[in-house]
């Protein structure tokens, strides 16, 4: 995420003067100033109700998470009195994590997000520079058309889609199918593609619009001066576009693959529609079902964190990988 | 949406026909693959639910029905449709207020205050955009289950009004927006913290503000997991549950398909032109840096 270029005037006591980028020391000092207050009340006022509400339906569940996880709840004897609750550290990961099943889900996940999350980048980026091209007509309805599919529901989506994969509602497998092209969006093959394909249509439109305001900001004064100096559409697109909106498809790749992972809702309404999909299709399907159906919220808690712990880890690989010295010069 | 503001008309008359066909068949292409699921709705809301199997999906049928379909769809079970339409607007509207007032006052304190631990405490706040939905969701249950507060509007409401990526929207634009010389001026004037931040920061921050608000909107409207996780009561779901809730009925009765697609087409519909109306609203430049201040 990049910094704003306009700045507050330097010197003020209180500008913030680098609100995204990495915190420095400066940044740190309390203003020294004769007569300013150190910390105002008005700051607790301003800060204290979101922190307060942040703590509460952020933290606390994260923390909740990660403490349930670490315990279990057994039956005592023959199941009389009361089912003790016990103290097995890492033993709910090493049961998710043995199990061949949720391992299948994490695999499939994995293999989602490769699949998804060039697709959704390259898709957006397209978009954003075709629009952006000098031979691009109406470029304006275009965007608003591309941009729509963000208002609906990924549940709403899901089950559009899924009439669309139904070769007795859908036009296009019938038109394919007319010219003798057999396609089953819903076989055990395909249907991780069609779940992508979900996801690219509701989220595709979001980021290219991302990536035009990225765009939006660069001078065209850097156009024309290239144009002078002979570069062609591709040389720009090359040389002056993909590295000044570096920072929005970095912001837009981090999205998509935090998205990913949160694989829930396509694949739980694409189910009755087809056998591909189990129960616990997706670790997030899976540890829903151990905390609503299979009573076992702790080995559910264990299934999300390890979905959270593959979210950052993921985030943090990527992050590092583009800020790599070398990978800046592009 | 965004305001172009550098219309690139010198560089459009230098693109060559070739290439004005080559890109704007691409464009058109891609136009069709997004709108082919609303094409379809609107037109399936049309048919009867035997039609809806036997005619080609993107034409009309003979004998279209949309009005008939309409009115089952909001008499079904007791208008149960309104009451979930009207509930979407309850939780996306109060939640998405609550959240934009709480973000724009936390994100104008981390410009213009400087407090021990700022970078780390907005870290930490930013890191919040990064956790999975389901990480929050279910042990959320578990824990408003001990406040009893699940299968409440509560339930949905208030971890809605929590968007940590409001606050950075607000940290960017406040800093960009409103001058620190605004702000000192006002306060030689006598004016408290807070009346500067009520009476003058919240009117240079409109447009982020606004933002805030739509974002938060749209992430609360098309919310799944929450609902589901928290409410048992239909009475009390969002479109998006209480359609679900239909689909799960249509192998037992096939007359719910109908019902289904007509209440996609319709909240479809709400929210495209909820979209396309303040289009100009939607200010992603901001999410982008803000370098327009």
């Amino acid at each position: 995420m990049n910094a704003p270029t306009t700045q507050a005037p330097t010197g003020a006591p209180v500008a913030d003067r680098a609100p995204a980028g990495p915190p420095s020391p400066h940044d740190e000092r309390p203003p020294r100033r004769r007569g300013h207050r150190r910390t105002p009340p008005a700051l607790w006022v301003l800060l204290v109700p979101f922190l307060a509400m942040f703590a509460a339906f952020f933290i606390a569940p994260i923390v909740y998470a990660i403490v349930d996880s670490l315990f279990t709840q057994r039956s005592s004897g023959l199941g009389l009195g009361a089912p003790t609750t016990e103290f097995v550290f890492l033993g709910n990961y090493a049961r998710a994590l043995s199990d061949p099943s949720f391992l299948a889900s994490l695999g499939r996940l994995v293999a989602f997000s490769a699949i998804e999350v060039p697709l959704m980048v390259a898709t957006a980026l397209t978009l954003a520079l075709l629009l952006g091209a000098a031979a691009a007509r109406a470029p304006r309805l275009f965007r608003v058309t591309y941009f729509m599919p963000y208002g609906v529901p990924g549940v709403i989506a899901a089950l559009l889609w899924g009439f669309l994969y139904v070769p007795a509602t859908s036009p296009v497998l019938q038109v394919l199918g007319a010219v003798g092209i057999d396609l089953q969006p819903l076989s055990s093959e395909a249907v991780l593609f069609a779940i992508a394909n979900i996801a690219l249509w509701g989220f595709a439109g979001y980021n290219m619009f991302i990536l035009i305001a990225a765009l939006d900001s660069i001078p065209s004064e850097l156009y024309e001066a290239a144009r002078i100096d002979g570069a062609g559409e591709w040389r720009i697109v090359w040389s002056i576009k993909l590295p000044l909106i570096r920072p929005s498809i970095v912001l837009i790749t981090l999205f998509t693959i935090i998205g990913t992972l949160q694989l829930f809702v396509e694949p739980l309404v694409l189910r009755p529609l087809t056998t591909a999909i189990s129960s616990d299709y997706t670790p997030n399907l899976a540890a829903y079902n151990q905390a609503f159906s299979q009573g076992d919220p702790h080995l559910a808690a264990a299934m999300a964190v390890i979905v959270a712990v593959l979210a950052f880890a993921f985030s943090a690989l990527f992050l590092r990988i583009v800020n790599r010295k070398g990978n800046r010069a592009w | 949406m965004v305001t172009s503001t550098r219309p690139s008309t010198a560089s459009r008359r230098e693109a060559s026909r070739g290439s004005v066909i080559a890109v704007n068949s691409v464009l058109a292409l891609c136009s069709l693959y997004f709108l082919l699921p609303i094409a379809w709705v609107l037109v399936a809301a049309t048919k009867s639910p035997g039609d809806l199997y036997s005619s080609f999906g993107l034409w009309f049928s003979d004998s279209p029905q949309a009005w008939q379909n309409l009115v089952a769809l909001f008499t079904q079970d007791d208008g149960a449709f309104a009451v979930w339409v009207l509930n979407s607007v309850l939780y996306s509207g109060v939640g998405a207020l609550v959240a934009t007032v709480l973000a724009t006052a936390a994100g104008y304190a981390f410009a213009k205050y400087a407090f021990p631990g700022r970078e780390t405490l907005f870290w930490v706040i930013l890191g919040g955009v990064l956790v999975p939905a389901t990480v929050i969701a279910l042990p959320l249950y578990f824990l408003l289950n001990a406040a009893e507060l699940t299968g409440t509007y509560w339930s949905v409401l208030l971890p809605s009004m929590v968007s940590p990526f409001g606050v950075y929207l607000a940290r960017i634009h406040a800093n960009a927006a409103v001058p620190d010389e605004v702000v000192e001026a006002a306060r030689i004037d006598g004016a408290g913290d807070l009346r500067i931040f009520g009476a003058i920061a919240t009117r240079m921050m409109t447009p982020a503000i606004v933002t805030i608000f739509l974002f938060q909107f749209v992430t609360i409207w098309n919310n799944y997991l929450l609902p589901l996780v928290m409410l048992n009561d239909p009475r009390s779901f969002p479109i998006t549950l209480g359609l679900t809730l239909w689909n799960s009925q249509t192998q037992r009765d096939p007359l719910f398909t109908q019902l289904v697609v007509t209440g996609s087409a319709v909240s479809v519909v709400l929210l495209v032109v909820l979209m396309v109306s303040l289009q100009r609203f939607w200010r992603a430049d901001l999410t982008a840096g803000a370098t327009k201040g």
